[in-house]
């Protein structure tokens, strides 16, 4: 077990394009560390640096105190549970999980001993002479950590591993590595892009976008205060509804209408002209459904409730606004960033299930003002944070 | 059910008439290994050997009584093994990277090797036999395993690259991280998952090493080095105008044994799809 310090990293291809652009990160032992952000982001590439797959063009890794630019993979003692598992399909199960030993040389007894403990601990045992083609994907994923874990390694690194299961499995398979992490104790560097991932397994999670690491938080930091516009966009789901807004007098303006910030709020955001709101569905609430004397009226406004959908706990309600061109290029810019795509500007909204909203209707919504972000256009930064 | 029986008869009929077509030559050399000389002379037009005319097994034993003979199985054998040996571990190493490494002039390589395939083996025969007699390995065994390594190389390479490529990265890649050097990896993991394909370029190299005929004539002159089909055209008994037809038809049949061994041995190894469940597909 070892720390992982990353120091100003850089990666950048023949073409000098930069992968990764100055990266600092540290893990600190024991650590669950997540690498989230778009497809092309740098995550993997990132993490294939620190297992050595990928040279480091500028920056240090330190491994447990140890300075490894120049290591071969095979001399970071780090394990790697890959995408599509890698596998060695010549070989049994259990000669799989043994293989990292048996390059190591050592003795029969011991190997015997630690596949048959790593096999116990991923419930592989009815397995371990079958070969990988007869085992199904979850299977194949056990197997993969099974060798991963078989060996005393300083971290485990996980490339995507759970992108090529299906729904179900993929959140079983997930409280599973989170159980194996907490059980082992072992520094862990983990990529996805998937980020309920990302929030429900990590300690910390760092967001990169287009090899710029642009937040470093907890689950709960990130998604409560994100320093700026492709954060708070990219963590959340439905993401977060971004707005036009200009901010006077402790007041902000929206396209539908203007309401009382709170002050602190208001003092760092006003004056600065055309700024972006950020405010999550969560934070809308049906007034019919809000016990009465609870509203505070001067925060609601009517809305035209395009499209809804009921979940059972919730349901998500859509309603469609008009925004100048520039909001509009802007919040096409954000979306394509995150890998989404948004083809109109409309607001979406958490409602209480048992709101009684209808579709192609008017209902009165309440806007917790309290909880919205401003972000300057321009730069993309959050002027509220911490606020 | 009918119609279950009418395709059935079909096939069993479609399979027997494609079984008679490849197999006839075969089965007359058989036969014919079999008459006695005196009766093939004489004429004796039918499949099975005519009343006196049968020879037993004499023509065999005759045959491997000939110690040219055996001297030229001897060196066939020999020499395609070594020929498909070194064949096989060049295009391995360089199949694997062509299919992995980036560098300069791989594509000049590969188009080099096609080039060599495609070239006439007849055309070179002159200049390699000044060659030899120059460099003294004329009517040597590496006077015939050059000419068949150089030209089962292109056809074992190309065969062997495409196997590679098939081969995710990934597989190499966790070997590294599981602590294996790139030599290991390559021998652990890519070389068996590759198992197939080298079986492939092997029996093609021996193929053709075997059954050659053009280099195994002019690049020898005496028993020395000189391979079977070379021998045989060389059996011409006592009488030149009364060619042995049933001794030379048991030393066919003798030097077709190895190689349908060979093909039945190695069949079981040509498994496609071994790398299923490697990774998820």
């Amino acid at each position: 077990m070892a720390a992982i310090e990353m120091k100003n990293i850089v990666k950048k291809y023949g073409d000098g394009f930069p992968a990764v652009n100055d990266v600092s990160i540290d893990v600190a032992d024991g650590e669950f560390m997540i690498l989230v952000g778009p497809s092309g982001c740098g995550k993997s590439t990132l993490l294939r640096m620190i297992v050595g797959l990928e040279d480091i063009t500028d920056g240090d890794m330190i491994i447990g105190g140890e300075r490894v630019n120049d290591l071969a993979p095979r001399d970071r003692n780090l394990s790697m549970v890959f995408q599509n598992y890698a596998l060695y399909p010549h070989l049994t199960v259990y000669e799989n999980i043994a293989f990292p030993l048996r390059l190591a040389k050592k003795s029969e007894k011991e190997i015997d001993e630690k596949v048959r403990e790593a096999s116990k601990t991923l419930d592989l045992d009815e397995h371990l002479e079958r070969k990988p083609a007869n085992l199904s994907g979850g299977q194949r994923q056990r197997v993969a950590m099974g060798r991963a874990i078989v060996r005393e390694a300083k971290a485990f690194l996980f490339d995507e591993p759970l992108s090529n299961l299906d729904a179900k499995l993929r959140g079983q398979m997930r409280t599973e590595i989170a159980r194996l992490q907490k059980k082992l104790g072992i520094t862990t560097v983990y990529v996805t892009h998937d980020q309920t991932e990302a929030m429900t397994l990590g300690d910390r999670v760092a967001v990169m976008k287009r090899g710029v690491l642009q937040q470093l938080a907890s689950p709960r930091e990130l998604y409560e205060q994100p320093v700026n516009l492709f954060v708070a966009g990219f963590i959340g789901s439905p993401p977060m509804n971004f707005l036009p807004a200009t901010v006077e007098d402790g007041k902000v303006t929206l396209p539908f209408g203007t309401f009382p910030l709170p002050a602190d709020k208001a003092k760092a955001a006003e004056g600065k002209g055309l700024l972006m709101a950020g405010i999550r569905p969560e934070h809308f609430e049906d007034v019919s459904v809000i016990e009465e004397g609870h509203v505070d009226t001067s925060r609601t406004f009517e809305a035209h409730i395009d499209v809804r959908e009921w979940l059972g706990d919730q349901q998500y309600a859509y309603v469609p606004y008009e925004a100048e061109a520039k909001v509009q290029a802007q919040l096409k810019e954000l979306a394509r960033e995150s890998d989404s795509d948004s083809l109109r500007t409309q607001l979406v909204v958490s409602l209480d299930a048992a709101s009684k909203v209808k579709e192609d209707d008017d209902a009165t919504l309440f806007i917790d003002t309290d909880k919205m972000h401003l972000f300057d256009p321009s730069t993309g930064d959050n002027l509220t944070v911490g606020l | 059910m009918n119609n279950d029986l009418k395709s059935r008869i079909g096939t069993a009929i479609g399979v027997a008439a494609i079984l008679a077509w490849c197999l006839l030559p075969v089965a007359w050399i058989i036969s014919l290994s079999f008459k006695s000389q005196e009766a093939v002379t004489n004429g004796s037009p039918g499949f099975f050997p005519s009343n006196g005319g049968g020879a037993g097994w004499s023509n065999y034993s005759d045959v491997l009584q000939d110690p040219q003979f055996r001297r030229a199985i001897f060196n066939s054998i020999g020499i395609s093994l070594i020929a498909t040996l070194l064949s096989v571990i060049l295009a391995t190493l360089a199949a694997y990277a062509i299919a992995r490494l980036e560098f300069v002039g791989k594509r000049f390589v590969l188009t080099t090797a096609l080039v060599i395939a495609m070239f006439p083996v007849v055309s070179l025969v002159g200049p390699l036999f000044d060659m030899w007699r120059t460099f003294g390995i004329y009517d040597t065994w590496p006077g015939l395993i050059i000419p068949y390594m150089s030209f089962t190389l292109p056809l074992a390479i190309w065969t062997l690259s495409a196997f590679f490529r098939e081969i995710p990265w990934e597989m190499e890649q966790a070997a590294q991280v599981d602590g294996a050097t790139s030599w290991q990896a390559f021998r652990k993991v890519i070389v068996p998952l590759a198992a197939p394909g080298v079986f492939t370029a092997a029996i093609l190299t021996f193929f053709f090493a075997w059954n050659d005929f053009v280099f195994g004539i002019s690049l020898t002159s005496t028993e020395n080095a000189r391979p079977i089909p070379a021998a045989l055209s060389f059996f011409v008994g006592a009488d030149p105008f009364n060619r042995p037809a049933s001794l030379l038809a048991a030393g066919a049949v003798v030097a077709t044994v190895p190689i349908v061994v060979l093909v039945l041995f190695f069949q079981r190894k040509i498994v496609a799809g071994l790398t299923a469940g490697a990774v998820k597909g």
